[in-house]
């Protein structure tokens, strides 16, 4: 008879069994979604709407500020449709990053009451945000129906992976946040105005072009690539930038090393200190 | 004899007071410290990396073995403080031992409170897939078994209700009917009996010993309910100051633990680094306690208590808008008996203690029926909690029958209190 023997020892920092144990509790992913999107759709007045109204506002508010007074330039695509896929790409990346860096402290009650892998609420955090970057989505098509813009077929295979490289920067650097939260419980005051900041260290209102001498700078920033090269696939404001992109995927490659290092790191003892 | 469902070996748990006092470090703090006494700090992390000074620490659990074979029912006893909850919590896989080993052969399911990940805003029906989840069901058995959990919760019509509109009561049984339901080998079980009313009690630990007996499930169950430990368990393993203390047949172990008295000296039966902890710090704290009849001799059911309770206010500072609360237990069952604040009394300690001293507390008559009896103490100042003992002091109460014009009640635990009375027909 097979029977699933469990040992239990002094923790390592990594070993196979966290893949296959991932793997094994891939369901409650599924269940802690779910009880996300119930949750925040019955507490609030519009439902599901609202994460479409969010973006749209924002869209407006730029499009009147920064397209219409300030004249920014949009290369060559209208103002609104440009902020907009900017500002869908980055909120998926921020909305995640915060929630993945709350989500020790926030989950408390149930890692130090029941066990399964701690990794599972920052992953299913991610992909709660997933369901609203497609239910925001909406918009964008029809605003691409709108203005007459056919995205190129080159979106197919960029899109998909410009969303892979945002979760996994938004995991990683928001694992590492989270492993700083239990030891430094201020952080977490500090974290909502270091995140609203970001967006002006990334081309979301603005073209990276008028960053000038900067702009080297700016691409080393991976959500730059994943936003430029959005644009370029989707709206064809340029030839999609493969060195960018290279430099993206490094960039969330590490953040993700370096997140699930300390996560794992402090996994060992949180629940010890809270 | 077959091989072992459950061995622990050599099982230990090291806590540095550097982690447990410095529980909210602020990042601010640490930065600030660096600017104002660079050198300082230097020297403290210099001196930790080198080996210099170490960091206090205290073992929660030391070379704790036992094993445990199919299918029977383990109590695990002992008293605040000896480890039970952090051997449950390793066996629970929450947190990592230091060192040792334990092996676990079959599917392992821990039920530390029930509940756990109950959202108010969900109705009933989404709170039982939802929780079974996390108690390690898949969807299909949840689906399966869904009938059954709600039946046994008796909430059948609220099932569609977000349960923030439940009673506690229901609450509870919603919350207990999906543990109750897991299947797993071997099932760890903290205090959770402790809650729902009494009969509802009574249908879970019914639940629990027909799987044991039909299913031949390994069930290893904390408690401070020396009732239920009885009633459930076959063996039983008393902890005392992290290991073992004994391993036997529950009824004699449960004796012996019963007639174990903690030492009157309570400082004893602290942490001693706790109390070194509070000096340091200067924070208020007790150094003493006693207690004895009014007029001496054996604590009696109409006896009146005087307690004493000395206190130190860690400095030379008198202890501002003190308040001391004493809770008097029945060991047996862990209810609550008696309840005694200075802070909602009319005879109070006033606005301000000196530095040093006794506080007295000196009861009307207990009434409480013969057995054992614990206490524990709090000792506050400005609203905050400075000092907690449990079983601070634990007391051995006698019934004289022939002043009482009745007999016992026809159960044990039927009551904690006898007071005379008298039926008439008018």
């Amino acid at each position: 008879m097979n029977v699933p023997t469990t040992i239990i020892r002094p923790k390592k920092l990594f070993s196979m069994r966290d893949i296959t144990e991932l793997w094994a509790y891939k369901e409650l992913i599924y269940f802690f979604t779910w009880k996300d999107l119930k949750v925040r759709y019955k507490q609030t007045f519009v439902g599901v709407l609202w994460a479409i109204v969010q973006p749209f506002m924002a869209m407006v508010v730029f499009s009147v500020f920064f397209g219409g007074l300030a004249k920014i330039p949009s290369d060559g695509v209208p103002y609104p449709i440009f902020v907009y896929t900017g500002l869908l790409f980055w909120q998926l990346f921020s909305d995640s990053l915060s929630e993945v860096s709350g989500s020790l402290i926030g989950n408390q009650s149930i890692i130090t009451k029941v066990y399964f892998p701690r990794l599972i609420i920052p992953i299913s955090t991610v992909v709660t945000k997933f369901v609203d970057f497609f239910i925001s989505a909406i918009i964008l098509a029809g605003m691409m129906v709108y203005y007459h813009i056919t995205p190129s077929l080159q979106s197919i295979i960029v899109i998909p992976v410009l969303l892979i490289i945002t979760a996994a920067c938004a995991e990683g650097l928001g694992l590492f946040l989270a492993a700083i939260n239990v030891k430094y419980r201020d952080v977490r005051y500090v974290l909502p105005y270091f995140i609203q900041l970001l967006i002006f260290l990334t081309p979301v209102i603005y073209p990276a072009s008028i960053a000038g001498k900067w702009s080297k700078l700016l691409a080393l920033n991976p959500m730059s690539g994943v936003i430029n090269n959005a644009r370029a696939a989707l709206l064809g404001t340029a030839q999609v930038n493969w060195l960018q992109l290279g430099i993206s995927v490094a960039g969330c490659v590490v953040l993700l090393l370096i997140g699930i290092y300390v996560f794992k790191k402090v996994e060992r003892y949180f629940a010890d200190v809270v | 004899m077959e091989t072992p469902i459950i061995e622990v070996k050599n099982i230990g748990k090291r806590y540095t007071i550097d982690h447990e006092r410095g529980r909210y470090i602020a990042l601010r703090d640490v930065f600030a410290s660096i600017i104002r006494r660079p050198f300082a700090f230097m020297k403290t992390r210099a001196k930790r990396a080198v080996g210099l000074e170490k960091k206090e620490e205290f073992w929660a659990l030391r070379d704790v073995n036992f094993s445990v074979q199919k299918g029977e029912v383990i109590g695990i006893i002992g008293r605040n403080g000896a480890g039970k909850s952090t051997l449950l919590k390793i066996l629970s896989q929450i947190t990592p031992p230091t060192e040792g080993e334990i092996t676990l052969r079959g599917r392992v399911g821990s039920l530390l409170e029930v509940g756990t990940g109950f959202h108010p805003e969900l109705t009933g029906r989404e709170n039982i897939f939802l929780n079974g989840a996390i108690l390690g069901m898949k969807r299909s058995e949840i689906a399966r078994k869904f009938d059954d959990i709600v039946d046994f919760a008796g909430v059948g019509k609220f099932i569609d209700t977000p349960v923030k509109r439940y009673s506690s009561g229901m609450y509870v049984r919603l919350a207990f009917s999906v543990a109750a339901h897991m299947e797993p080998d071997i099932l760890i079980v903290d205090e959770v009996l402790a809650v729902g009313d009494a009969e509802f009690q009574k249908k879970c630990l019914g639940k629990m010993q027909e799987v044991t007996r039909k299913e031949g499930r390994t069930i290893l169950f904390v408690s401070h309910n020396m009732a239920a430990v009885d009633m459930l368990c076959k063996k039983t393993v008393w902890l005392e100051h992290g290991t073992v203390k004994r391993i036997g047949e529950t009824k004699e172990i449960v004796e012996a633990y019963l007639s174990d008295r903690p030492s009157a000296e309570m400082v004893t039966t602290r942490r001693s680094d706790q109390i070194a902890t509070k000096k340091e710090k200067g924070v208020p704290h007790f150094t003493d306690i006693s207690v004895a009849p009014v007029g001496g001799g054996p604590i009696k059911s109409d006896s009146q208590l005087e307690i004493k309770l000395g206190y130190s206010s860690g400095s030379d500072k008198s202890i501002a808008e003190p308040q001391v609360s004493i809770i008097i237990f029945n060991e047996a069952s862990q209810q609550r008996v008696l309840y005694m604040n200075s802070g909602i009394s009319n005879k109070n300690l006033g606005d301000s203690l000196p530095a040093q001293g006794t506080i007295t507390c000196q009861t009307g008559n207990i009434d409480l029926k013969a057995g054992s009896y614990t206490i524990n103490v709090w000792l506050t100042s400005n609203n905050t909690n400075h000092d907690t003992i449990d079983d601070a002091f634990r007391f051995e109460v006698t019934t004289d029958m022939e002043k009482f014009d009745y007999k016992l009640p026809p159960t044990k635990d039927f009551t904690d209190h006898l007071i005379p009375y008298a039926f008439k027909n008018e």
